[in-house]
């Protein structure tokens, strides 16, 4: 088996039957992330500079502190991602996670996302990696396309 | 279940496993992601022409996503379709016994 330590561009990319605004509503409402992102509550007003916070389900917990970089709904989100939910991952620096909503002829989207600038973040690079991300994503997808979330 | 359509060909990405060279090339870029073709090309037996020719077809089956920063082009690993794969066959309770016993072997043969 070939091991490798994290990457410090993180790159995930996979369809999804769904449109473009519903995968923006997805990744911004509570109601959603939620139910396939850990169970972490998102908060935001989604404008660049407002601060990206993320939450446990019943918000006694900060787990992720960002801030918007850039906002263009339902096309492009990015923020800053400082993982406060280990304190070896909250003593990093932030990272960034991009996320492209890509329509698509035939009523799908390609979603791509990259979290990057990990250099500095072994830790959250570790964290977010393997399981990590693929899992959340994974879940996004089944719960647009099926309105199921994955067994947490 | 999630409905596969035309995007997500299974067959495709079985295919472009199966061949050793298009492994050794995800191999690599697991190692070291966003790699240039002239750095993947490196280390192969094989022309700059051969190996575009491999990375295509793992573009096609969305293995390797491409990236342009600037005049070069990065090569990027993407899990996802693999991970979907996996999903199709094993559910979230099996997932945790399986990951131990990979970790088992892992740890056996001395390479985790």
């Amino acid at each position: 088996m070939t091991t490798a330590t994290a990457q410090a561009t993180q790159l995930y990319q996979l369809f999804i039957k769904a449109s473009p605004e519903q995968i923006w509503e997805a990744i911004t409402s509570p109601e959603f992330t939620t139910k396939y992102l850990h169970g972490c509550y998102i908060e935001s007003t989604f404008e660049p500079g407002a601060p990206y916070k993320g939450y446990s389900t019943d918000r006694s917990q900060e787990w992720i502190d960002g801030e918007v970089l850039e906002a263009d709904p339902p096309r492009r989100l990015q923020h800053s991602w400082r993982a406060l939910y280990d304190p070896g991952t909250a003593a990093e620096p932030p990272s960034r996670v991009t996320w492209e909503i890509d329509p698509q002829r035939d009523g799908t989207c390609l979603l791509t996302v990259i979290h990057d600038q990990l250099e500095d973040s072994p830790k959250t690079a570790e964290s977010v990696s393997g399981t990590g991300w693929t899992t959340v994503i994974s879940g996004l997808k089944t719960l647009l396309e099926t309105g199921e979330p994955l067994a947490q | 279940m999630v409905t596969y359509y035309r995007h997500v060909d299974d067959d495709g990405v079985f295919r472009a496993l199966a061949d050793p060279t298009r492994r050794h090339l995800l191999d690599r870029l697991f190692e070291r992601d966003g790699r240039t073709l002239t750095e993947l090309e490196s280390g192969l037996e094989m022309t700059r022409f051969g190996v575009m020719k491999h990375l295509r077809i793992l573009e096609d089956a969305g293995l390797v996503v491409t990236r342009r920063s600037g005049r070069e082009k990065h090569h990027y690993l993407n899990p996802m379709p693999i991970r979907l794969i996996h999903d199709r066959w094993i559910d979230k309770y099996t997932e945790l016994r399986v990951s131990a016993l990979a970790e088992l072997k892992s740890r056996l043969e001395g390479t985790g």
